[in-house]
């Protein structure tokens, strides 16, 4: 292993901000207090969780009551497709019809595979080989007893933004034609303090997002669910959150979580623009070095950090171990890769073939990274991905795919 | 995650391509993650004297053609007719239990190429 780390895996987590662990560590020793206890130690809490909510509804362009912290993206997830679910059933008497994606994350597909069971049933759009859901799916899938749609803003593999606008106009029609309970639900965890997400704008009704992706800590998140919007608790215990997440916040990851939503909102262009700039960089300069290669999913409608690179005739964990032997992580969605041995669904969805004639690297990029760590990559990949390919006992390039 | 043998088999995988003096060649492959292996034999005196290999997979199936090569070089037929796909986890210290079919990739391939190289 050489001395050199360089860390290009930003979408599975993230640094933790020095400010953000500063904004921590007096709520461990100092203000260790009950948020829900009255006496000053609680308060000081209190105080703690609240100044976090605002934030948080500060970054989202959302109000604070419309903010509820949990312990993250797959809590967030499956209280808000569970807790609309329940909420439909209450009314209703009845198991519904919700609309989801082929690529969504693992915390959505498999919560609707959950509620599939229990007899809802669930339409998986297509994606196609950008990467996009589209609208007129979405319209041709929509029934009378259609409780949720969830569709995630940017997909954690390829990056791809989904037309949430569109579609919550689409939701937004049927409402007005009497179909007053039909919800849109987004998981925001890649685009939230990547590129500009207001609640409003976007026209969702429930949204989730989690710190660790933006340097902040593990286990705490949160979804936004639009004043008015009746879920049903999935968590049962206290009246913490509004009665829709019992159990004791923790106050140092919330307090965490609050100084990580500041940040994001802050610096966000910023961070924007300089992703963007080494993640064009690093694209521009594989191009130019290597033949074979092409990109997964829409080359403009995406986040400015996740490149995601196809690299024909060499397999994708073989780049991946290569590369983390030189000191840079990245991660790859091909066949064999993380203990499974199916492909990964997000580049089955956008129709890639089965086989490894093909491996595929993420590299996700976040305010951490240099354009040394550009420059390292471009110097050691080519020669990586030539030297994996001379094993290939079937070497036929095809014409690159830029 | 892996052993440091594998990692060497990945970063200097041994005796590596095409054999055209070959005396058979032998076809493995795994319909699920769709690895391939070419594994090449030369065959003198019921003697294996020289192996070589192609591969398209992960790192493990790498790690087991680059490795098998070197267990059967020097070795008779019957020998190496008699490995099992312990004899190469083994000789890469160990494989993750999901990727022990790797080695049986390798010894596939081995038994291709003696089936050939008996049919002649």
């Amino acid at each position: 292993m050489t001395a050199r780390k360089i860390y290009l895996d930003n979408s599975a987590s993230t640094r933790v901000d020095d400010e953000v662990v500063q904004a921590m560590l007096p709520y461990f020793s100092e203000h260790y207090g009950n948020g829900s206890s009255t006496h000053q130690f609680g308060q000081h809490a209190k105080q703690a969780i609240e100044d976090a909510r605002q934030q948080v509804a500060l970054l989202l362009n959302a109000a604070p009551a419309e903010i509820t912290f949990l312990s993250g993206g797959t809590e967030s997830d499956n209280l808000a497709i569970k807790g609309i679910a329940a909420a439909y059933t209450e009314r209703t008497q009845r198991k519904g019809h919700l609309i989801t994606s082929q690529f969504e994350h693992p915390a959505v597909l498999t919560t609707c595979g959950v509620l599939e069971k229990e007899g809802w049933r669930v339409t998986y759009l297509p994606v196609y080989q950008a990467g996009l859901v589209r609208t007129e799916d979405v319209q041709a899938a929509l029934t009378d007893d259609t409780a949720l749609i969830s569709i995630m803003h940017a997909n954690n593999e390829i990056g791809t933004i989904q037309p949430l606008q569109e579609i919550a106009a689409l939701i937004q029609t049927r409402r007005e034609a009497g179909q007053k309970h039909l919800y849109l639900h987004t998981d925001a965890v890649q685009s939230v303090g990547k590129i500009p997400v207001d609640v409003k704008t976007l026209g969702v009704d429930l949204l989730t997002f989690t710190a660790h992706k933006l340097h902040g800590p593990k286990g705490i998140g949160a979804l936004f669910v639009r004043k008015g919007v009746r879920l049903v608790s999935q968590m049962h215990g206290g009246h913490h959150e509004r009665d829709r997440r019992a159990g004791t916040e923790s106050v140092p990851l919330i307090a965490g979580l609050g100084k990580t939503a500041e940040l994001a909102r802050l610096h966000l262009t910023e961070r924007a623009e300089h992703t963007r700039r080494l993640r064009d960089a690093l694209e521009t300069g594989l191009f130019d070095r290597l033949s074979g290669l092409s990109r997964n999913g829409d080359e403009h409608q995406r986040v400015p950090h996740i490149a995601n690179l196809n690299f024909e005739h060499v397999e994708g964990e073989g780049l991946q171990i290569s590369l983390d032997l030189k000191g840079v992580a990245v991660s790859t969605g091909s066949a064999c890769s993380s203990g499974s041995q199916e492909p990964s669904h997000v580049l089955m969805a956008l129709g890639l073939p089965r086989d490894n004639s093909y491996g595929s690297l993420r590299f996700s990029f976040s305010k951490d990274n240099t354009q040394e760590d550009v420059d390292y990559v471009l110097e050691i990949l080519p020669a990586v991905v030539e030297k994996l390919r001379k094993l290939s006992p079937r070497l036929k390039l095809q014409a690159t795919g830029r | 995650m892996y052993s440091t043998k594998v990692l060497d088999h990945l970063e200097n995988p041994r005796n590596v391509g095409k054999m055209l003096e070959a005396t058979a060649v032998g076809v493995a492959s795994n319909p699920v993650c769709g690895d391939l292996l070419h594994l090449y034999v030369q065959i003198s005196d019921e003697e294996i004297t020289a192996a070589s290999f192609q591969v398209k997979g992960c790192p493990p199936s790498i790690a087991a053609g680059s490795a098998l090569t070197e267990l059967i070089t020097g070795l008779t037929v019957a020998a190496a007719q008699a490995l099992k796909p312990a004899d190469v986890t083994q000789a890469l210290e160990s494989l993750p239990p999901n990727k022990e079919h790797c080695a049986v990739l390798a010894i596939d391939a081995l038994r291709a190429a003696l089936a050939q190289a008996a049919r002649l």
